[in-house]
């Protein structure tokens, strides 16, 4: 008989090293205005893929506290237009091998995604989105509602209920992971080469020299730069305005929430557009479910408590048995979306400044992929071609990346 | 859940309202006359700031009519309500 363990038992144990907190220096070849999952892949791949190491990022609070510690880690590379699935694809790929990369466990789950379809329109997009992801060599499958019940047997798929399943898009690659330890891991390999993670150190505004920003004006004083990699996520305007730059970028709270622990009942990813919740189960054992954002700006990381209730009524109608699970806790992130759903990665009208933003409720999946594609586009001074049809030009020129209509919930 | 003032109905529930984004925002005067990164900034770009902001909103479950707001997006407080066509109070600066 084996003795039952409490739930997390099998966790990996916290190290008790992570990083140097070091003063920050007069000035470095590249520094990254924020410190979240972003900002540490973009560090790590500057060092490993390039070289480049008299690099700072700086962090206003903690490391990796803002977004990259309230997502909720779906990672997914099942986007429709060509330009998305190869920076997701490209991520995917990295995820798979990110343990052995960092030397850190990350508790990559591929335990898949399924995102159903609760319309003949739902239908009829989702089995487009399945033939263009073949197309693109991304693991795709069109599933019945039977199919779904085999893949998640806790799905309510009666004919019955208000929005009923009539399928599911089927990624059998995509997963969750760790997001503290995917951080960590970045943050701890970025300061084994060298690179000073500077946390409490709020950036709030620029010195400018023509066409190049000299220097950043923060907290713990003046620091120069060589380029400057702007990776704030929901701030990004803020400090956008300091620099008389404008980009299409909203904030917007996104909330999430997470019940009491529960034996494992929830094998894969649930997705729904239609109703709006989705719901993994995490490695503990707490039921971890997120929705759309709040309808206004704001910056202030709380949302409305009737977006929860909307979420919860979905979630209790496709999933009968959460009906006595008792939640837990809620938060809420800022989040920056754009006006087609896509991230703006790339050149700003400042040569030596680089724009990583508009993520939305999206980018956690994209970490590793865009950490990569940063770096060499800083190390190159030319935008990698995976971001190159994200930057902020494509408003003037009409090259939108309408994922909005076509990838169904963002996240 | 907070409480909107309409300036008709009077303070309601949240859920009755519908948000408008970005307020005080005029067509152009002389389309044709608008480079493309004119058009690109009258359609997609909009403020964004950290504080008050002037914006729309429409009491959607109510008496259906659009109005301003002056909200802090900070802490979400409503600084200020008023109709369609008055220009923005100090408030939203
Ligand atoms: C509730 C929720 C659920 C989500 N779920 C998913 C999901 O399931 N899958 C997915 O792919 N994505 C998801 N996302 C989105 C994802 O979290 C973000 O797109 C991604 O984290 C953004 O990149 P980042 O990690 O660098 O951002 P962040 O972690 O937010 O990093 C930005 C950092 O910049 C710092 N900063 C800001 N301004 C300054 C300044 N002036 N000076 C110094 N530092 C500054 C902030 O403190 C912050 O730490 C979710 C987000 C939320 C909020
Ligand atoms: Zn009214």
């Amino acid at each position: 008989m084996t003795t039952p363990q409490p739930p997390g038992a099998h966790l990996p144990d916290h190290p008790d090293f992570l990083w140097r907190n070091p003063e920050p220096r007069r000035s470095y070849d590249v520094v990254i205005v924020g410190g979240g999952g972003h900002g540490l892949a973009t560090a790590h791949y500057l060092a490993r893929n390039h070289g480049i190491t008299n690099v700072a990022v700086l962090e206003r609070g903690w490391l990796a506290g803002g977004n990259m510690a309230r997502n909720t880690t779906l990672i997914r590379s099942n986007y429709l237009w060509d330009a998305s699935a190869a920076i997701y694809e490209h991520a995917l790929k990295l995820w798979e091998g990110l343990e052995d990369d960092l030397g850190y466990p990350i508790l990559f789950s591929q335990r898949g995604v399924l995102n159903l379809a609760h319309t003949e329109q739902d239908v009829r997009d989702s089995v487009r989105r399945v033939e263009a992801n073949k197309l693109n060599g991304i693991d795709a499958e069109w599933l019945s509602p039977d199919e779904v019940a085999k893949v998640c047997p806790i799905v309510n798929v009666s004919g019955d209920i208000r929005y009923p399943v009539l399928g599911a898009t089927y990624q059998p690659r995509a997963g969750i992971a760790k997001h503290d330890y995917v951080a960590w891991g970045f943050a701890r390999r970025a300061d084994e080469a060298g690179i000073d993670l500077i946390q409490d150190c709020e950036v709030t505004g620029f010195t400018v020299d023509g066409d190049r920003v000299t220097g950043l004006r923060t907290s713990r004083g003046d620091i120069g730069c060589g380029t400057v990699a702007l990776c704030a996520a929901g701030h990004t305007s803020v400090l956008l305005d300091q620099l008389g730059v404008r980009a299409p970028l909203q904030s917007h709270p996104l909330q999430a929430l997470v019940s009491e622990l529960l034996e494992p009942v929830h094998p894969t990813i649930v997705m729904s557009n239609a109703v709006h919740v989705y719901v993994s189960q995490a490695h503990k054992g707490e039921l971890v479910m997120g929705a759309g954002v709040d309808s206004y700006n704001g910056y202030g990381q709380r949302g409305a408590f009737h977006i929860i209730e909307r979420q919860m009524a979905a979630a209790v109608e496709l999933f009968p048995v959460f009906a006595r699970a008792h939640l837990l806790r809620t938060w809420a992130g800022i989040v920056d979306v754009t006006p087609d759903a896509s991230p703006i990665v790339g050149r700003t009208p400042y040569d030596n400044v680089y724009l990583n933003c508009g993520w939305g409720t999206g980018g956690f999946k994209a970490t590793p992929g865009l950490g990569w594609c940063l770096a060499d586009t800083i190390a190159n001074g030319e935008p990698h071609p995976y971001v190159e049809p994200f930057g902020l030009d494509r408003f003037v020129t009409g090259a939108l990346v309408d994922e909005h209509g076509a990838a169904a919930v963002a996240h | 859940m907070q409480l909107i003032t309409c300036p008709w109905c009077g303070p309601r529930e949240e859920v009755e309202f519908h948000y408008g984004g970005q307020a005080h925002l005029a067509y152009p005067d002389d389309p044709a006359a608008l480079s493309d990164e004119e058009w690109a900034h009258f359609v997609f770009f909009r403020d964004n700031p950290k504080g008050p902001f002037a914006e729309r909103w429409s009491h959607a479950a109510g008496c259906r009519r659009w109005f301003n707001a002056v909200r802090d997006t900070r802490t979400y407080e409503f600084l200020d309500v008023y109709p369609m066509g008055q220009s923005a109070p100090e408030v939203a600066s």
